[in-house]
């Protein structure tokens, strides 16, 4: 009786709205590489803390108080008087930071074999388009807390508009809303962090997503499942994503969560990098902090603009440092995409860019001293030499051919 | 690179002067506070309330977390803490008007509620014994970690006062400074050194507490979430095995 109430329902939803199809489509009779290994872990896990920031987002807001006079003590009040307040709190300031070593190990993950490459460059796009957005979306929840890091964190980012020429002092003042970071910026900062942000990456991830299930997964060969397939017209090496890959992914998500709870449990400071010790200051427009340091996962980037001796040059610098990578698929002009069929001269390369950015990461955290600044700008001229010589190195690097099934 | 250092340091006050760098700062003691000694707390709990109270405000914390956290009953907690008449759910605020502060001291004397976190515990147990005579200032002390403080010498009746040894040094820029080597009890206070330590101690521990009430709870209740990932794991590591079997097999 109840089985045939079931069968029932379920024609009726089929009709309706195609679940099945929906579900075929992605998980049952979506085929990934069987090769898939470590590095393609961290797009699920990217989806993870996507919803599990969205998650604990929501019952922060519900707590929270955006203006000036109330934000840091409603923070406090979280961590204090909310039952389970402190977890909430502490996995969204440590969710944030993870967010961005799983992004990076996902865009790694496309250095690494090539996922950038032909016929994946408009999912690149998308995924260069949600690494931007995350930025913002930091940026802005950052100043949230309205302790000092977060204020004048904002204050020297926002004014860096102020080195456009003629409006950019115009468009400095548009933004915070005031001549200073006040009230009014940490209004419409929570607006763009809660609402308008997390819409458009959710349709990013989506958009991501269905480029994605279109041309199929990149693989550690940087090979065409799609080019071996039976004669049921699956490819050979292809295995369904469900159950296959869900249950592996969840071995992912895991161990994710187990190195996650232990910085949330027991360093949620993680030494100052994840919250900053002038964080735990309330923010106070008279008093300028003696270091002013972004969060670990843009002093890369800071770096780069702190090593440009002129303040405009060095913003467009900065841009650059960013928009470069949107235009990667174009610049790489090797025949073969993994690593594991390149040659020598691309290997050399990404390692010294791997060293230069995390060298960058570091030189943005200390002071602008003169030996730093020279280190900065060394690691900067790596950092760009590496893509604007791209299309010379990887046409003349020695590739070996990759193999027609995977391996 | 004068421009660029002109730009930053106007921009970033702070960032790229060197001159922070170069000033020797003078060192920090471990503090050694144990969060889980309940007696520790409550002395200074006691001292909190007897030295600090009055002048800071802990505008983030209540009363009563302090009454159920430390073990005091309402009567205690009232007796101890509060002064000013108020209720003990209320933020512990203080009675000394900011404009009265301001008049006194110079400067509003800074709110402790998470002190411990911006400042750490190490500064904080040094700073309270680094007090020392210098008839310039305005209470007739200085402190070797914050110079020029406008914080009296709130301690001295149990410290008593220290005298400073000044060295000169000679920074890695090849500038001569005067710095402070050594600081010795000139005047007795009621209480040994060692004592007096073991107070600060437990005021800075005190403080680390109030500044995160939940982390006690957060520590023990860590280990019981990683355990569960790992049974949990195992559970699908097996699972994932079963399924897997069958794929290695080409065609």
């Amino acid at each position: 009786m109840m089985r045939d109430w079931f069968i029932l329902g379920k024609e009726w939803v089929e009709t309706r709205f195609p679940a099945k199809e929906f579900w075929d489509d992605h998980l049952v009779k979506y085929y990934a590489p069987r090769n898939l290994n470590f590095w393609y872990f961290f797009g699920s896990l990217a989806m993870l803390v996507l919803v599990m920031q969205i998650v604990t987002g929501i019952f922060l807001t519900m707590n929270y108080k955006p203006t000036a006079s109330t934000a840091f003590a409603s923070v406090e009040y979280i961590m204090r008087d909310v039952n389970w307040g402190w977890l909430i709190r502490y996995m969204h300031s440590t969710g944030a930071s993870f967010f961005f070593v799983v992004i990076y190990l996902h865009m790694f993950r496309a250095f690494l074999y090539g996922s950038y490459r032909k016929p994946r460059e408009l999912l690149w796009l998308f995924g260069m388009a949600l690494f931007v957005l995350l930025m913002a979306e930091a940026f802005m929840g950052y100043l949230l807390p309205w302790g000092q890091m977060s204020f004048w964190g904002a204050q020297v980012i926002i004014s860096l508009f102020g080195a456009i020429p003629v409006i950019g002092n115009d468009i400095a003042l548009w933004i915070r809303g005031d001549f200073v970071i006040a009230d009014a910026t940490l209004n419409r900062f929570f607006a763009f962090h809660v609402i308008a942000f997390p819409l458009v990456i959710i349709g990013m991830v989506m958009f991501h997503l269905i480029a994605l299930h279109r041309v199929g997964s990149n693989n550690p060969d940087g090979i065409e499942i799609k080019a071996n397939k039976n004669e049921k017209g699956i490819p050979k090496d292809g295995i369904p994503f469900h159950p296959y890959f869900t249950l592996k992914d969840m071995l992912g998500v895991i161990v994710f969560l187990m190195i996650f709870s232990v910085v949330v449990f027991y360093f949620p400071e993680m030494g100052g990098w994840f919250l900053e010790k002038d964080n735990f200051i309330p923010a106070d427009p008279l008093k300028t902090p003696e270091h002013i340091t972004p969060l670990w996962y843009f002093t890369p980037f800071y770096a780069i603009l702190r090593a440009v001796p002129d303040k405009f040059l060095g913003v467009m610098l900065m841009g650059a440092s960013i928009a470069v990578l949107f235009v990667v698929p174009w610049l790489d002009r090797s025949p073969v995409k993994s690593i594991r069929y390149r040659g020598l001269y691309y290997k050399i390369a990404l390692a010294l860019f791997v060293i230069s950015f995390i060298a960058l990461g570091y030189l943005g955290t200390v002071a602008a001293t003169p030996t730093a600044t020279v280190f900065s700008r060394i690691c900067s001229f790596i950092y760009f030499a590496f893509f604007v010589f791209m299309p010379i190195y990887t046409r003349l690097d020695k590739t070996k051919a990759p193999p027609d099934r995977v391996t | 690179m004068k421009r660029l250092l002109i730009i930053f340091s106007l921009l970033f006050a702070g960032i790229a002067s060197t001159s922070y760098a170069a000033v020797k700062s003078y060192p920090l003691d471990k503090a050694n506070i144990d969060p889980t000694d309940g007696e520790s707390l409550r002395r200074g709990a006691t001292l909190f309330a007897n030295y600090c109270f009055n002048c800071h405000s802990v505008s983030l914390m209540r009363y009563s977390r302090i009454g159920r956290d430390l073990d005091y009953d309402e009567a205690q907690l009232e007796s101890l803490l509060v002064f000013t008449g108020a209720k003990i759910g209320d933020l512990m605020e203080n009675a000394m008007k900011k404009e009265d502060a301001k008049r006194w001291f110079g400067v509003v004397p800074p709110d402790l509620s998470v002190v411990s976190r911006s400042r750490g515990v190490d500064w904080l147990y040094t700073y309270l014994r680094s007090f020392y005579k210098d008839p310039s200032r305005p209470w007739g002390v200085n402190n070797a970690v914050f110079k020029d403080v406008a914080m009296p010498h709130v301690l001295w009746e149990l410290q008593g006062l220290q005298h400073a040894q000044f060295e000169k040094v000679t920074d890695d820029e090849g500038v001569e400074q005067q710095v402070i080597s050594k600081l010795i009890i000139a005047e007795p206070g009621e209480i040994s050194s060692e004592q007096f330590d073991n107070s600060v101690r437990d005021i800075v521990n005190f403080l680390h507490y109030m500044g995160e009430p939940t982390k006690q709870k957060r520590l023990q209740l860590g280990g019981w979430v990683i355990l569960y990932l790992a049974i949990f794991f195992v559970v699908v590591l097996l699972l994932k095995k079963e399924y897997w079997k069958d794929v290695k097999k080409t065609d």
